[in-house]
């Protein structure tokens, strides 16, 4: 297994050596005056920076794109928990076929179901806004919020709901005294990941957004088409905020969800 | 017995069959989200499913009929599987062998893992310059193969076939990689231990152990990641050739339905991408319903 052992790490350090290529090559250039052709730019600024926050108006599009975010977070939490919740307590005739309904617009190519989807939007003239953007948004997150919120709800013991039925408390107080701290951390997770992913919907967001309702993943596309006219370098200081922006929300989901985890909860030996 | 009193009988008595069942006011819970999913998801959907069959001219069939004569189009489909599906094959082989050797607890495991992961935050966009900054005639990735003379002149590597199976590699193996470690760590290390201790090599462990307790993960693992590489759009456009050898079925959907403002058309693409992509999908899963599907020692 030795040779094994040397191939698979050494497959990946090429890897990740090309990745970091990659990433650098959009770094450097971000920061740099002028660089053709050779192996290290003329010279560094970050003027680039801020000519990209004020030719794409930067503020705005991260505006729009907390606004569209936290909306739909909040949103798909507030319908997807208390669906996840019936589907994890009962068993009742037709739950494969909505659990299959649920699944299909995580699974489904975001392109397949988004040009219907914006075609209606449009017809009701909701399309080319933010409510727009958020109402395409939604419909993969609240199946999302769905399937990871459902195997949570499953894990929480119906012995304890029962047991505070048994001392009295009223189906309020066994809301807010004894789920509500029990589902948060799942609440938590859940809501982080379709941050995350909200953040990053391309296609969705493309075929519904407006002038005034793009995200900065949407704005970022339409300055790489239009990049003819203006310094490559604003273009990749754009992406390397995006970029930036991610991974703090990316770090701050590792905290909360162990990605592998995702599928099975066992204990690790030590 | 009167007629009201068997009503009255009757009500509970319904109301604790359905109980039984799992029917009760529980259910009213289901209620904002099955609507939600109805509403902006299942209506739309069978909204451009109708529309498909309602072609600007022509019989109900006529963009199904164009789709399939003309070339260009009948194209994408070929070219949309020529990319995802040695995209996903990549992403999930390749997440085996290191996955592997990421079970257990051992120093630097965590860094190992967020440095994987990392790729998931570049998005396309960045993936997309990226790619064409660093694999470009003049970019360090021909830099060095031109110095360690190993190419005659620089090799040609984006705005075609190979940036864009590069970018969707970059984008999907993270989560390739993720799903297959969480299958992997959810099979019992016991398992493993005893077959040791019978007497199996590292070899036949891996082969008669773990890869037919893996394989159904694995099998999931693909569909997801190919249905990622099967939508792929921004970055065929970006580091593709989207009038030619990457012009994907999105595009060809996306170019219908909103540059062309034939809304039937972009439908009717649609539809036959979700077709191919569910009948991809399926043929996995019939597949995987012949593995074993037993208990794994992980819980769930």
């Amino acid at each position: 297994m030795r040779p094994a052992a040397w191939l698979t790490w050494g497959a990946l350090a090429f890897f990740l050596l090309n990745l970091v290529g990659v990433v650098g090559a959009v770094l450097v250039n971000s920061f740099s005056t002028q660089w053709f052709g050779t192996w290290w730019p003329n010279g560094l600024t970050t003027a680039w920076y801020a000519e990209a926050w004020r030719e794409y108006n930067l503020f705005d599009v991260l505006l729009v794109t907390l606004q569209v975010s936290v909306a739909v977070v909040v949103i798909s939490v507030l319908i997807g928990v208390p669906t996840a919740y019936a589907l994890a307590r009962r068993d009742f005739p037709g739950k494969k076929l909505l659990n299959l309904l649920f699944l299909l617009p995580i699974l489904m190519p975001p392109m397949t179901y988004g040009i219907p989807l914006a075609t209606v939007l449009y017809k009701f003239h909701l399309a080319g806004s933010m409510t727009g953007v958020i109402v395409a948004n939604l419909v993969p997150s609240v199946p999302f919020v769905v399937l990871t919120m459902t195997p949570f709800i499953e894990q929480i013991d119906t012995k304890i709901e029962s047991a505070a039925r048994m001392c009295g408390a009223r189906t309020s107080a066994v809301l807010t005294r004894i789920l509500a701290p029990l589902l948060i951390p799942g609440i938590l997770a859940a809501s982080i990941l379709v941050l995350v992913r909200t953040v990053g919907m391309f296609e969705l967001t493309f075929l519904t957004a407006g002038p005034d309702s793009e995200t900065l993943v949407v704005s970022l596309f339409y300055s790489v088409s239009a990049a003819g006219i203006r310094a490559q370098q604003t273009v990749d200081a754009m992406a390397v905020i995006y970029t930036a922006s991610m991974l703090v929300l990316l770090v701050i989901a590792l905290r909360f969800v162990n990605p592998t985890q995702l599928v099975t909860r066992l204990k690790e030996h030590d | 017995m009167t007629a009201t009193a068997t009503t009255t009988s009757a009500t509970p008595a319904l109301r604790h069959r359905l109980a039984e069942r799992g029917v009760d006011r529980l259910l009213l819970l289901l209620v904002p989200g099955t609507v939600f999913i109805a509403l902006l998801f299942l209506y739309p959907f069978l909204y451009g499913l109708q529309l498909s069959f309602q072609p600007n001219t022509g019989g109900p069939l006529a963009n199904y009929e164009r789709f399939f004569t003309d070339a260009y189009l009948r194209d994408t489909i070929w070219i949309t599987l020529r990319l995802g599906l040695p995209a996903a094959l990549f992403n999930v082989l390749a997440s085996i062998p290191i996955a592997y050797r990421m079970r257990g607890k051992f120093r630097g495991k965590r860094l190992i893992t967020t440095i994987l992961v990392v790729p998931i935050t570049l998005g396309t966009v960045l993936t997309a310059e990226g790619l064409i900054e660093y694999l470009s005639p003049v970019g360090w990735f021909n830099k060095i193969l031109l110095g360690l003379g190993l190419v005659d002149e620089p090799v040609r590597l984006v705005h075609n076939y190979w940036g864009v199976l590069f970018s969707l590699i970059i984008t999907g193996f993270p989560f390739a990689f993720l799903l297959t470690l969480s299958y992997l760590s959810g099979i019992d290390p016991s398992l493993e231990r005893a077959a040791a201790t019978l007497g199996a090599s590292p070899r036949q462990r891996f082969r008669h152990i773990v890869m037919p307790l893996l394989a159904p993960g694995l099998a999931v693992t693909f569909c997801l990641s190919f249905v990622l590489a099967f939508s792929v759009f921004p970055s065929a456009i970006m580091v593709g050739e989207p009038q030619g050898s990457t012009h994907v079925i999105s595009i060809a959907a996306y170019n219908t339905a909103f540059r062309d403002f034939d809304y039937p058309m972009g439908s009717a693409v649609a539809m036959i991408m979700a077709v191919v992509m569910l009948l991809v999908i399926g043929l996995v899963l019939l597949w995987r319903t012949t593995l074993y599907r037993g208990a794994t020692g992980g819980k769930g």
